[in-house]
């Protein structure tokens, strides 16, 4: 490929998905600066393998690249935070056994999640183990499909789905553990 | 369907991922459930609670900036006819931002050299970060250079020096100016060397001309048609050994 054709490919497909790199490593990394380092990392990565691009959606292929480099950066710099995606997981599989006290206890700190104070949800996704943290925020903050997802991740498109479950499940606990651990509801609302 | 079942394809469902045998499944199930139809609802209200809510982290313009900065360097002269839409305000925020950091004066008339050696430390700086030291990595210089004879439309001399104390370890795709280019990276005491070879218009032979910057120690010299950038924190005497074999041996390639 000519060198100006695949420099116009490139910033036609990959450069115009900036703020989904960054939303993806900012989430994973929890941190402005580490997200920052990544995400330029990622691109002149991107850009070197751009011949291995075979069409189709620039954003995943993107992401794709991106979490890789996180994970390359957050092993040599956080090891015990990408390990712990296994133990969770495990702990997960081990409570998911449905609860319908939990379930339907319907109390109003539970429904009261969706006017729960914006710091307190990021707080919540924040805490999440790595491993559900992606599939949330990929699904709920990307809008992808199962599919588009169980392809940047390189998993089955039914462990998708039953991560996202795990990811909504812990959250939903956490957040509740927070609005009965003390917190007056009225600050839970808008 | 027992709750169960229902409990991961609750998910699906809500996210529109179901085929309709399974969509009616759950939509009859939660019809005779109150318990699930109840995480149903909550499940919900927390995904739009999440997309209304949830922080999405747009790039602040400084890395903007910085991505374009980092890639034009790679890229070549891509600013120049940007028809990205920020691209004209990444360059200028990048030239406030190295102005403000009073390296305006070097950027705004920076000899074609001087702008070189820049680019070839950055490039050995970012070799150096995780996984960017080598595409292939191989000391067999039978395998490094058909790698390369694949990837770019000329032919670097490719030659271990392991013999000489200095170990090819592999090689890369990199850029420089307006060029893409070899990197051919040597292994000294733990040390590491980037050489950076390119084509030149011309045939001229230049002697060795070496230079320190940023605490690594830099040599370039031009010789059959080809240009050299070699660098590294490897200390003056021994780099400059290395440099001096470098050049030797592309004399007897030819």
């Amino acid at each position: 490929m000519a060198d100006s054709a695949r420099r116009r490919r490139f910033e036609e497909i990959v450069l115009p998905h900036l703020d989904a790199a960054y939303n993806l490593a900012r989430w994973l990394t929890r941190n402005d600066q580490d997200a920052e380092d990544v995400v330029q990392d990622a691109y002149l990565r991107a850009f070197r393998f751009f011949d291995g691009f075979r069409g189709g959606e620039g954003r995943g292929w993107l992401l794709t690249i991106v979490r890789h480099t996180c994970y390359s950066w957050m092993e040599k710099n956080r090891p015990a935070e990408v390990s712990a995606v296994f133990d969770e997981e495990k702990h997960a599989e081990e409570s998911a056994a449905f609860d319908p006290e939990i379930a339907g206890g319907g109390n109003p700190e539970a429904i009261a999640l969706q006017n729960a104070h914006r710091r307190i949800l990021d707080q919540a996704i924040a805490a999440l183990p790595l491993g559900f943290r992606e599939v949330l925020i990929l699904r709920e903050l990307e809008d992808m499909s199962y599919k588009e997802i169980a392809r940047v991740i390189d998993i089955p498109i039914g462990t998708v789905m039953s991560r996202l479950a795990r990811a909504r499940k812990l959250l939903q606990e956490s957040a509740l553990l927070r609005s009965i651990s003390g917190l007056p509801l009225a600050e839970l609302r808008k | 369907m027992n709750c169960n079942d229902a409990l991961d394809l609750v998910h699906g469902y809500i996210d529109g991922e179901l085929d309709l045998v399974k969509s009616l499944e759950i939509e009859q199930h939660l019809g005779v459930c109150p318990a699930c139809k109840v995480q149903y609802d909550q499940v919900r209200e927390l995904g739009s609670g999440i997309r209304a809510h949830a922080l999405y982290h747009a790039a602040p313009p400084a890395l903007r900036a910085r991505v374009a900065a980092a890639l034009p360097r790679e890229l070549g002269s891509v600013s120049r006819n940007s028809i990205w839409g920020w691209g004209r305000m990444a360059v200028a925020l990048t030239l406030f931002t190295l102005l403000g950091l009073g390296m305006g004066l070097a950027l705004l008339q920076p000899g074609a050299e001087e702008r070189l050696a820049r680019e070839v430390v950055a490039g050995h700086v970012r070799s150096l970060m995780a996984d960017h030291l080598m595409d292939i990595a191989s000391s067999d210089q039978h395998t490094v250079k058909p790698w390369i004879a694949g990837k770019l439309d000329f032919s670097p001399p490719v030659k271990d020096l392991a013999a000489r104390g200095y170990a090819l370890a592999g090689g890369r795709l990199d850029y420089l100016g307006e060029h893409s280019v070899m990197a051919l990276v040597y292994r000294r005491h733990g040390h590491v060397i980037n050489l950076f070879v390119w084509p030149q218009a011309t045939d001229a032979d230049s002697g060795v001309r070496s230079d320190s910057r940023q605490g690594y120690n830099l040599a370039h010299f031009a010789r059959a048609g080809m240009a050299f950038w070699a660098v590294s924190d490897l200390n003056a005497e021994e780099f400059a050994v290395f440099v001096g074999l470098v050049r030797d041996q592309v004399v007897s390639a030819r």
